[in-house]
């Protein structure tokens, strides 16, 4: 599908509870370049499903996306 | 000289295998380092670990898996937190693929203030996860009738809380884990509660398969003595459940022999 690129719209998502902008339909796995993760030990939802690694890079943001990113930390 | 005693079946979870009876947490530790210490202090192979946002506002810094030696030790992570089984099990999923462990303990907790586990959302939880490929361990009261519930939804451990999380009040009620023992086949695993080396090793007397623990390492003084403390008492009560006790009696039976003494008259 042909998307030209400078015409854009940007959009609001929820990232960790917090509000973010971002290109209509960017990708995900491009979002996530941003965030200086680790190469490990974190993994990825988008509005309440989990987004396995390989497909981050398939999918689309939309408007009102909550995508949540999580880790292994310290627990009983 | 003394023969060794005949090794031990492994704790068996699932698929996996385990010579380490004692399961030990990630929280609550001074630091990292201590914690890493705490582990091997104890020998343990399988540490529990929970699920949370990354806090993308803070500089990466140092990170709990970097001191955790996935060569010895397995991870499982929970779904602490959570108060219904919806959460549980989107937290199983992110657990997994964060942890790429299918190893999970189910905990849904039913009241904040005493962190009581919920035996509706726990058990509605436990057949999604086990259809979706989880090992699921879960954490429950010491209910017999919810444990074989539990069970028969495909639980791979029934792990009964000895008393409230952290509380340090060793095995309340040591008759409902009897019980308990008797109606699952599945490995029996106290939870939470424990709070020094003689409750391990009480708990471990039982019959159970094997203890789940933090806070009583964690927040010890000492925190790696006290792992080998826990460990070793975990060894020793298991050989003494093993072993068949002599059982409890009123009067006294004397270990030396009545006859024989050089002023008998």
């Amino acid at each position: 599908m042909f998307r030209p690129l400078m015409s854009r719209r940007v959009v609001r998502i929820m990232l960790n509870g917090r509000e973010r902008q971002v290109g209509d339909g960017s990708l995900l796995s491009d979002l996530l370049a941003g965030l200086d993760l680790p190469a490990d030990g974190y993994a990825v939802e988008v509005n309440g499903r989990l987004v396995p690694r390989s497909e981050a890079r398939s999918r689309l943001l939309r408007a009102g996306d909550q995508v949540e990113v999580v880790t292994l930390v310290g627990g009983g | 000289m003394p023969t060794p005693h005949p090794a031990d079946e492994p704790l068996v979870l699932g698929d996996r295998r385990f010579r380490s009876r004692l399961i030990l947490g990630t929280g609550k530790y001074p630091d990292l380092e201590t914690m890493r210490a705490a582990h091997e202090a104890a020998a343990t192979e399988l540490v529990t670990v929970a699920v949370r946002r990354i806090d993308l506002s803070a500089p990466p810094g140092r990170r709990l898996l970097d001191f955790v030696d996935r060569s010895k030790i397995a991870l499982l992570p929970n779904t602490a937190g959570c108060t219904t089984a919806e959460e549980a099990i989107r937290t199983a999923h992110l657990g997994r693929e964060a942890g790429l462990s299918d190893l999970v303990k189910l905990e849904v907790i039913g009241d904040e203030e005493t962190l009581l586990p919920d035996p509706v959302e726990t058990l509605k939880a436990c057949r999604p996860l086990v259809r979706d490929g989880f090992t699921v361990l879960v954490y429950t009261s010491d209910d017999p009738v919810l444990g074989r519930r539990l069970a028969g939804e495909g639980a791979a451990a029934v792990m009964p809380a000895g008393s409230p999380i952290g509380s340090g009040q060793g095995v309340l009620n040591p008759n409902n884990i009897r019980l308990l023992l008797e109606k699952v086949s599945v490995p029996v695993i106290v939870d939470a509660g424990v709070g020094t080396a003689s409750d391990v090793a009480s708990a471990m007397e039982l019959g159970i398969a094997g203890v789940l623990l933090n806070t009583g390492v964690a927040c010890a003084k000492d925190p790696v003595r006290m792992a080998r403390a826990m460990a070793l008492a975990c060894e020793a009560g298991r050989l003494a459940f093993l072993s068949g006790r002599i059982p409890k009696r009123l009067h006294a039976s004397a270990s030396s022999p009545s006859e024989g003494l050089a002023t008998a008259r």
